[in-house]
């Protein structure tokens, strides 16, 4: 409660790249939905719009695909996510479903322009084929499941391979971001599914990790944060659509983790009574 | 300094140290109101003299020394300290004996300690009980689950006496400060922390004395909060979970699959009429 006046009254201040590094710092961890009310902050407590300005740049583009935004196409062709799997480089990120790469501001949160995507940088038509069933089952999955979720189905491996020619992977995109302020609530889930498709064996192989954090700040502030990591193979068979059994053991997997989370909040609960 | 304020606010519970510390050096001229404002776990230090823990807080801080409440020294020494009243201390070892036992009682184990001062104006007293319990494997806890699992408590009270010094008007705003993670079982890390605040007023009559009163008021606020916590901890949180993901499979009214289901069984009924 008491402040002694030091000898100097003088206090070490910060060197410019020592600020910026704070700033980029907070506006990495800003919460689902809160970015904007952070970068306001961030800019008071900077007290130099220049500092503001490179900690911004320098944050953003991190900050975005980390939480994988996602934003309107100019064209109206709907929305595009901001992932590593779709990104082209700083600035451009592919949108698998519309076939069309998104140019974005990353500061301003903002797709600029929309162009259609290169031959090289989308699947054969056979692989185009397994992306395009998994993306139509996943977004009635997220659909019924994610309220205001989004989602996307990248190729990341094998993307040239053809009929016979061999395995390939898919990565299932899956995120749901809320803030609600006057009921003092927020969050976010993630679910990266890997999908190693091999279809002589008829396999596919997944691996998936889901992570969750929600957020709720009534008369306090508190936070719950998971992930888990699944492994799972299921049987491509003749005559069922692919994507429609893939998006089935992803669901399966994702409604088993929700249920185990609920257990581990109750036992939590009990421990915590126990020893206080 | 506003804008410090609501960036504490709103940077996850788990990384609140180092968002202070970073305002604390960006911003060195508010230490001390960055300090009083903001709740952090308690830290703790040793009194050689006495051979026990005691709680370090913005109340028992003059610089950048911390005052015991047992021996009443400072540490880092300093020679001319804050130091409370005589009669004020007289009070104050009465409290630390009183929740030290109380401490014992309810948590089997922890480090309390309680805090008298003189507030600004004058008038009455104010005191801070801090509590501290550490549940994890390395703590006393009892069980292996929790790798990490702490309780920390601050409760600040101002007291003022009315004139015929017959009761004390009592003003009680208490912060719980929970933090627990799961030891990585198959289930994958999973982690719950943060703080809840409450205030609480009274006027009792002081014929039993005023720290009678005071543990009266902490038991009742320790009682509400830890029955708070279900609520606030384990269950919003939980319920924020299932906005973002649904249920699946659980047709209730209130999930967005049901919902739909139950306007298109509205609809048929509409249309069969």
């Amino acid at each position: 409660m008491e402040d002694r006046i030091s000898e100097e009254d003088e206090y070490e201040e910060l060197a410019d790249d020592q600020k910026v590094a704070i700033g980029k710092w907070f506006l990495l961890n800003a919460p689902p939905g809160q970015v904007s009310q952070v970068a306001k902050d961030v800019r008071e407590v900077l007290m130099d719009e220049r500092l503001y300005d490179q900690a911004a740049k320098e944050a953003f583009p991190e900050y975005n695909v980390k939480n994988m935004i996602s934003l309107e196409m100019p064209d109206g062709s709907g929305q595009v996510l901001l992932t590593e799997f779709g990104q082209l480089d700083r600035s451009r990120y592919l949108d698998p479903r519309t076939a069309s790469v998104a140019v974005v501001d990353h500061v301003k949160q903002v797709c600029t322009e929309v162009r259609p995507a290169d031959d090289e940088d989308l699947p054969s038509a056979y692989v185009e084929g397994f992306r395009f069933s998994v993306d139509a089952a996943l977004m009635k999955y997220v659909d019924d499941a994610f309220q205001g979720g989004e989602c996307s189905v990248y190729c990341t491996k094998g993307k040239d391979v053809e009929k016979s020619g061999g395995e390939f992977e898919l990565t299932v995109v899956i995120c749901n971001s809320s803030y609600s302020p006057k009921n003092f609530r927020g969050g976010c889930w993630q679910s990266v599914w890997r999908v190693l498709i091999n279809e002589e064996l008829r396999t596919a192989t997944l691996q998936g990790t889901i992570s969750v954090n929600a957020h709720y700040f009534e008369e306090g502030n508190v936070q719950l944060e998971s992930s888990r990591k699944f492994n799972d193979t299921v049987t491509l068979q003749d005559g069922k659509d692919a994507g429609t059994t893939i998006v089935h053991v992803i669901e399966h997997l994702e409604s088993v983790y929700l249920s185990s989370l609920e257990v581990m909040v109750k036992s939590l609960f009990e421990v915590d009574a126990v020893w206080l | 300094m506003e804008a410090a304020m609501d960036l504490m606010r709103r940077m996850p519970p788990s990384l609140s140290q180092q968002a202070l510390d970073s305002l604390l050096a960006l911003l060195p001229a508010h230490s001390s109101q960055l300090l009083s404002r903001s709740d952090q776990p308690l830290q703790v230090a040793w009194d050689e003299e006495f051979d026990k823990d005691y709680l370090l807080c913005d109340y028992n801080r003059d610089g950048d020394s911390y005052r015991s409440p047992w021996s009443s020294k400072y540490k880092p020494e300093l020679e001319d300290g804050v130091q409370p009243s005589a009669e004020l201390r007289k009070l104050e070892q009465e409290a630390n004996e009183v929740f030290s036992i109380y401490r014992d009682q309810y948590y089997e184990g922890g480090i309390s300690s309680v805090y008298v001062w003189e507030p600004e104006d004058g008038k009455g007293f104010a005191a801070c009980v801090l509590i501290k319990k550490d549940g994890s494997d390395a703590g006393d806890g009892r069980r292996g689950l929790l790798q990490e699992g702490s309780w920390d408590a601050i409760h600040v009270i101002e007291v003022k006496e009315d004139e015929d010094h017959q009761f004390g008007h009592y003003c009680l705003t208490s912060t719980v400060m929970l933090a627990l993670t799961t030891a990585n079982q198959s289930s994958g890390p999973f982690s719950l922390s943060g703080s809840i605040t409450r205030q609480m007023e009274s006027d009792l009559s002081i014929e039993n004395g005023h720290l009678c009163n005071i543990g009266r008021l902490v038991e009742e606020m320790e009682s509400k909060l830890r029955n708070g916590l279900d609520q606030v901890y384990f269950g919003k949180t939980k319920e924020v979970v299932f906005t973002l993901r649904e249920p699946l499979g659980v047709m209730s009214a209130t999930s967005h699959v049901g919902q739909s289901l139950q306007r298109m069984i509205v609809n048929d009924l509409g249309r069969s009429r």
